[in-house]
């Protein structure tokens, strides 16, 4: 990459647009996912009574055990989001970005 | 067969220091079964399939690209099974089943941290990953920095985390033909390194990718067509499940509810950091990233992959309890051994055989043979991955880059990969015989401390910060990397149980989250101590490498077949 494309690239308000809305999605799905692991993680450490609680009176199930298919799922639902997002969005915006930098 | 090993073993430990010395491994006994013709006969029709996709995939190989990257020529869906594939090792699927079976919801923690990290690497790695560099999580490293010492960083963490991936595999490869296949022990371990050695030789990661791609769709559906046995079982109610498991563990209630797992917080969170993070810097799971055409292939491949672990995972915990539901305690599944002199009652041939002995419960011989086949080409096609991985760091980063300075011609450094793969090959199997009675799922642990407190911190900051210098990657970089092999010598694992000391000397069992710590802040704080001429023009480097590293102007497309 010649200094002339990095010039326009990074004055185009496109690529402006684009990191801003990249990274930020791409901040917020990971703070998510930390606060959703370690929010787990934490009541594992401090309460981990509460997760034996039985999902009914009587039941054997824990509520440990949906919580625990919810975060599996909450991965793949969060990366589902990202995807999704990508392609519809940021595609169009860089491929705009990357035409502009070839005039 | 051991007893004539001891020198060998003895020398791959003292060449190993800090890998969990598995003084134990040497003691055990080995017991071959009768030979299992199923099992064999799937696994050579397995063998008969993946040699002819190598030679198919020889014919296409010639260019470094074909070898390292398949020619950039996968796609996001095949990618994603290939990852999901090199994620779901023998260590994975025997290892988180077996913990399930043994302290039941510990086991689902333990695999919910593998799969969290995959969402951090899609939002921030993956795409970067792709538009940055072309072989090696390296190139992407010393993008800006200098070449010589990131890149012989790089190479060095890379061998460390795939040398001791390779042992868990291998040792899970020791412990299943001992069980299955009833095929004596060495030229068993010799089978596995040598068609390792055919596929990366001769097929590149195009080969390697493929048999990956069918022994994953190989694995979920065995261990789909088990959960389904199991839930049937069961009368397709969680509930019931469970309230069977409950009735015959010797721990009860116990194993619906976190055990001695996550014995305290540090610990806790230490164990969540090494896993999230670590898959981040697994150089045979970042190369895969080079395998495809783009940064939007990339990133499906991770979706793909999330979805395919995740699953995969559900499968494991159900398979685990179906163990406890269905072998635990049955006629003719379990064994009384003789460990540290006390008499223990466990499964035949270890608890590591849970998922094993429930196919043979849900599925009869034939079924055994298919999923003992499908756990023997786990190994393999694993073990092909990290080999390459291991290769190319040193072909690509060690010999083009570092020895001749990135004057090497194609040519040589494809011919230096194949001798550093029969190198690794033989290495690998020296190991297989070494270390073979350590639980598999804990030295896969043990790879991902390493993996997040060197690798992953330098990789990282080289694509986020600015201030990232040379000599801040390389002294951080190592510092995390000593940091977290000495913290586990030091620690309960090995210090205790392994060289039988009466305390350890450093408290907890993760490391992770204090060696990872350690390695960004020394590196943050050299960086920002550097103001070396040399420094500054990295800095300055920055933003055409951001410019790139968001757009891909400029980054490796994929090559025409």
């Amino acid at each position: 990459m010649n200094d002339e494309i990095l010039k326009r690239v990074q004055s185009n308000p496109k690529f402006v647009e684009l990191v801003h809305k990249k990274t930020g999605l791409g901040w917020k799905l990971t703070l998510i996912m930390l606060v959703i692991y370690y929010g787990f993680i934490l009541m594992l450490a401090f309460a981990p009574k509460t997760l034996g609680t039985p999902i009914a009176a009587g039941a054997t199930t824990t509520i440990g055990m949906p919580i625990g298919v919810l975060i599996i799922l909450s991965a793949f639902v969060l990366t589902g989001i990202y995807v999704r997002k990508a392609n519809n969005e940021f595609d169009v915006l860089n491929k705009q970005i990357v035409e502009e930098a070839k005039q | 067969m051991k007893p004539q090993f001891p020198r060998i073993a003895a020398a791959v430990l003292l060449a190993t220091p800090g890998l969990a010395l598995a003084a134990d491994a040497l003691s055990g006994e080995v017991k071959r079964q009768p030979l299992n013709w199923h099992a064999i006969i799937m696994f050579f029709i397995f063998v008969a399939g993946t040699l002819a996709i190598t030679y198919w995939a020889a014919r296409r190989t010639r260019s470094a690209s074909d070898f390292y990257a398949a020619g950039g020529g996968i796609s996001g869906l095949q990618n994603g099974l290939a990852i999901a594939g090199d994620y779901m090792s023998a260590a994975s699927f025997l290892g988180i089943s077996a913990m399930v079976y043994e302290k039941g919801y510990d086991g689902l923690i333990y695999s919910m941290g593998f799969l969290v990290g995959w969402p951090i690497i899609l939002f921030l790695v993956a795409e970067r990953l792709r538009n940055l560099g072309k072989y090696t999580f390296a190139d992407v490293a010393s993008y800006r920095l200098q070449q010589t010492p990131v890149r012989s960083f790089a190479a060095t963490g890379t061998l460390v985390t795939v040398t001791i991936y390779l042992i868990a595999q291998m040792v899970g490869a020791g412990k299943l033909i001992q069980l299955l296949f009833g095929m004596n022990y060495i030229s068993a371990v010799l089978i596995v390194g040598v068609l390792m050695m055919l596929y990366v030789v001769f097929g590149g990661m195009l080969a390697t990718t493929w048999v990956q791609i069918i022994k994953a769709v190989m694995l979920l559906c065995g261990a789909s067509f088990m959960a389904f046995m199991v839930l049937r079982h069961a009368g397709f109610s969680f509930e019931h499940m469970f309230q069977m498991a409950v009735t015959v563990h010797a721990k009860g209630l116990a194993i619906m509810s976190p055990g001695g797992l996550v014995s305290n917080p540090v610990d806790a969170i230490s164990l969540g950091v090494a896993l999230m993070f670590g898959t981040a810097g697994l150089p045979h799971i970042l190369m895969r990233f080079f395998t495809v055409a783009d940064a939007r292939e990339a990133r499906k491949s991770v979706f793909y992959a999330t979805g395919f672990i995740g699953y995969f995972y559900i499968l494991t915990f159900i398979i685990g309890f179906g163990a406890i539901m269905l072998v635990l305690n049955q006629p003719g599944m379990m064994e009384t051994v003789v460990k540290n002199g006390k008499q223990v009652t466990q499964l035949i041939g270890g608890n590591n055989m849970a998922a094993i002995h429930l196919a043979d419960a849900v599925g009869g011989d034939l079924f055994l043979g298919f999923i003992s086949a499908v756990a023997f080409a786990t190994i393999l096609a694993v073990v092909a991955g990290l080999t390459l991985s291991g290769a190319s760091a040193v072909s690509h980063d060690l010999y083009a880059n570092v020895f001749r300075r990135g004057r090497s011609n194609e040519k040589d450094e494809i011919r230096v990969s194949k001798y550093a793969t029969l190198a690794l090959g033989v290495v690998a199997i020296l190991l297989g015989i070494a270390f073979e009675n350590q639980n598999v799922a804990f030295m896969v642990g043990l790879a991902f401390s390493v993996a997040a407190s060197a690798n992953f911190p330098v990789l990282f900051l080289s694509m986020f910060w600015r201030g990232l210098t040379t000599r801040g990657a390389v002294m951080g970089g190592f510092i995390g990397l000593t940091s977290a092999v000495l913290l586990i010598v030091l620690g309960p694992t090995v210090w205790v149980d392994v060289l039988k000391h009466k305390e350890a000397i450093f408290p907890y069992k993760n490391p992770a989250i204090f060696s990872m710590t350690l390695a960004f802040v020394f590196t943050w704080l050299i960086s920002a101590l550097d103001t070396s001429k040399a420094a500054n023009d990295e800095k300055a480097k920055f933003d055409a490498q951001f410019v790139r590293s968001m757009t891909g102007i400029g980054a490796t497309g994929a090559s025409k077949h």
